[in-house]
């Protein structure tokens, strides 16, 4: 595989593109800067699934398209089970001989919000994890079912205020704790799980590089800032990314073969979550007095995955 | 190279085995699939041709119906040939992705051993799960035994791999009674069959990077309907390859398939109309009450449910007086959906004959040959009566009181 190493972001601006800057995501959103990502950091062929969500209907609207590559959508839950059976055809047809490029290397990867993830597609992606083929699943994690108009999945956080999950005077919003994805796939034996963020560009691009070149089903999470659910202005979406590393509400780790945990961005002085929150509209609630203990919560929750994830880190199991 | 698999000029097979020697010697390069009684046999004879080197394909074993049509839609995509199969709450599983792969118009081929839907839980043969794919733009073949299993199977992958039809195929046979019985089956030479279905040669190939695709894009109200209109014209222009297929088979088989099946139709005055293994016991039935009872009694059966044949189900039925439409699922509250299709044909014809609906054997309540000639003694009754003398939709071969719904205004 050829890995490009990128030294700076101009350089990566302009490196192969196969994802086209015409789709409509919203603007400010970070799906476009995490799918670009991926595309940048290999000269490899592609064969990209989606499951249904805001990227699959922001991208493909017949007839244009904004994938210069391979590319299948079929419904919210089965991208994972579309590219990887791809992915078996592809071994087959080299074995037979009859591709039309029979030599080229070639990815297969799949992406899903969080609500095809965590929720709705999680048999289909568990299915592919289990059965161990070669391929890398990218959540894009905004939180929410942003695609039909903001309602709770198992990845909204506790106190967000969602559609369904609905903040008043007798609610603070979601009360169920965020499901920790990651774990769950790095207990599927995956060679390689990560959580990574768009505005760690240099940790995702690499990590992205090398789930695609570890065999076997690599699995990562990526914060997905939504300023249309999460309420913030759609010029600050690397800033809210930067909040959510440096609150800690999003660590950025990887854990290789199950038991190695290297944790890939340590914040020198860590912010109180009680700032990422400010910072967005879906947690503005949390601010009345009623609620305060629903912040000290979160943030003795996030303190303690922190210590949890350094304890892995050093014991290496 | 594959293992030779050694056949006989006449080997004793049951269906699923049948489908199973067909998925074989297409050469089928991947198969994903999940198991469900009564179909399991299919798929896991396909895995141990895999294990034992006769075939170069791929067995994926996923975690559900769901996943293994989904599964089916991304290796047809990349180009290969794809087939599967299932049963009954599994084919409920995937009805979804049904949709997706014709709609995508991907050359899958589904062996479906059709099997009751549940409440109550049933492993037994009835059409429900046929039925639920009726509208799924699928092209549906049935077989009424083991040969034709396998025959079927063949052509079922010619036809979805034509280019000028490029649409998903199910092969439908009836749980146990065809999927589970030993017949004798006439399986053609590896070679034979494999020059009969041919080399795949994929469209719009997932796995050509010199010209990428995209699967699976939205279309709203600007472009859906001319999408699914075009869809629809690809369904009825199959019948054309379809009869291609089916003379071509015969040259190599000497066996002749046509989308409609007819049995002493020539001169007959009632009809039984039928899908799947009661075609053979009312076939039987016709023969004795001939030569009993004088009665004119002949069968038609479907060998192509979709595309709907109702031009030839029309013309194979005209001047027939008094028709049996046979519906082995439960109707929910209306007349059977085969009646339906049946009557919307006879309803075109010039003779406009009566039409009545028996409903049968569903979660495998055996339909027997006595059971038959009732149901042709009450056409001949009609017959001679000039109108419908009993109630137009009855059930055959229940137990309790007679249950029969819907009156006709004529006579």
């Amino acid at each position: 595989m050829a890995i490009t190493s990128i030294k700076n972001l101009k350089e990566f601006s302009t490196n192969n593109d196969r994802f086209e800057g015409a789709h409509t995501l919203c603007p400010g959103c970070a799906h476009s800067m995490i799918v670009r990502e991926l595309m940048n950091c290999t000269d490899d062929n592609l064969v990209i699934a989606s499951n249904t969500g805001c990227l699959e209907v922001s991208t493909a609207v017949y007839p244009f398209t904004s994938w210069d590559t391979s590319w299948i959508h079929i419904g919210f839950e089965n991208a994972a089970t579309a590219v990887t059976a791809a992915q078996v055809m592809h071994k087959v047809r080299k074995k037979k001989g009859n591709l039309k490029d029979n030599d080229a290397p070639v990815k297969f990867v799949a992406f899903g919000g969080d609500g095809s993830t965590f929720d709705i597609g999680f048999q289909w992606l568990s299915g592919a994890m289990e059965r161990q083929h070669d391929f890398t699943y990218i959540c894009l994690d905004n939180e929410n079912y942003a695609n039909t108009g903001g309602q709770r999945s198992s990845a909204t956080p506790v106190g967000a205020t969602t559609s369904t999950s609905v903040a008043g005077t007798h609610s603070y919003g979601k009360k169920e704790k965020k499901k920790d994805i990651v774990a769950i796939m790095a207990a599927h034996g995956s060679p390689y799980v990560a959580q990574l963020a768009p505005n760690k560009w240099k940790s995702m691009a690499k990590g992205f590089q090398k789930a695609l070149e570890t065999e076997g089903p690599c699995f990562i999470n990526t914060v997905s800032p939504c300023c249309t659910e999460w309420k913030f202005d759609p010029k600050d979406t690397v800033g809210l990314a930067d909040l959510a590393t440096d609150s800690l509400m999003f660590p950025i780790y990887e854990i290789v073969n199950g038991h190695e945990l290297n944790i890939l961005y340590r914040p020198k002085n860590p912010i109180p979550v009680e700032e990422y929150m400010a910072a967005q509209g879906r947690y503005k609630h949390l601010f009345k007095p009623e609620y305060r203990h629903i912040i000290d919560q979160v943030q003795a929750d996030v303190d303690k995955t922190w210590e949890m994830l350094q304890r892995r880190e050093e014991a290496r199991i | 190279m594959a293992e030779k698999f050694d056949l006989n000029e006449r080997e004793v097979w049951d269906g699923n085995y049948a489908a199973s020697q067909a998925l074989r010697q297409a050469d089928v390069d991947v198969v994903v699939a999940y198991p469900i009684t009564p179909s399991t046999p299919i798929v896991e004879n396909y895995g141990a041709y895999v294990g034992n080197g006769y075939i170069n394909g791929e067995f994926v074993m996923v975690e559900s119906e769901h996943a293994a049509m989904s599964g089916c839609i991304g290796a047809s995509a990349a180009g290969g040939r794809v087939s599967t199969a299932t049963s009954s709450q599994g084919f409920a599983l995937m009805v979804e992705v049904l949709y997706q792969a014709s709609g995508m118009r991907l050359p899958i081929v589904l062996n479906v051993v059709n099997r009751a839907l549940a409440a109550p839980l049933n492993v037994r043969g009835d059409h429900a799960d046929m039925y639920l794919g009726r509208d799924s733009g699928w092209i549906q073949f049935g077989a009424f035994n083991a040969q034709e299993a396998y025959d079927l199977a063949l052509c079922a992958f010619k036809v979805a791999e034509d280019h000028r039809v490029r649409l998903p195929v199910m092969v439908h046979q009836d749980g146990f009674i065809t999927s589970h019985t030993a017949q004798n089956v006439y399986p053609l030479s590896d070679e034979v069959a494999y020059n009969f279905v041919g080399d795949i040669v994929p469209v719009d190939d997932m796995l050509d990077f010199s010209r990428p695709v995209t699967y699976g894009a939205q279309t709203e109200e600007d472009w859906h309907f001319e999408h699914k209109a075009k869809q629809h014209k690809a369904l009825m222009d199959s019948r054309e390859v379809i009869d291609e297929v089916f003379a071509e088979f015969e040259k190599i088989s000497g066996r002749k398939y046509n989308r409609v099946e007819t049995y002493d139709m020539e001169d007959a005055e009632v009809a039984l109309v039928g899908l799947g293994t009661t075609v053979e016991t009312a076939r039987v039935a016709a023969k004795e009450l001939r030569k009993e009872k004088g009665i004119k009694a002949g069968v038609v059966a479907i060998r192509c449910f979709r595309p709907f044949p109702l031009d030839e189900v029309r013309d194979a039925l005209e001047g027939v007086k008094s028709i049996a439409v046979t519906d082995r699922s439960s109707p929910g509250g209306a007349m059977g959906a085969f009646y339906n299709e049946v009557a919307a044909a006879m309803a075109t014809s010039k003779s406009r004959p009566m039409v009545t609906n028996y409903i049968y054997g569903l979660g495998g309540r055996d339909l027997s040959i006595e059971n038959c000639k009732e149901i042709f003694q009450d056409q001949k009754a009609n017959a001679d009566a000039g109108h419908i003398t009993t109630d137009i939709q009855q059930f055959t071969g229940l137990r309790g009181p007679k249950l029969g719904f819907f009156k006709t205004a004529r006579g």
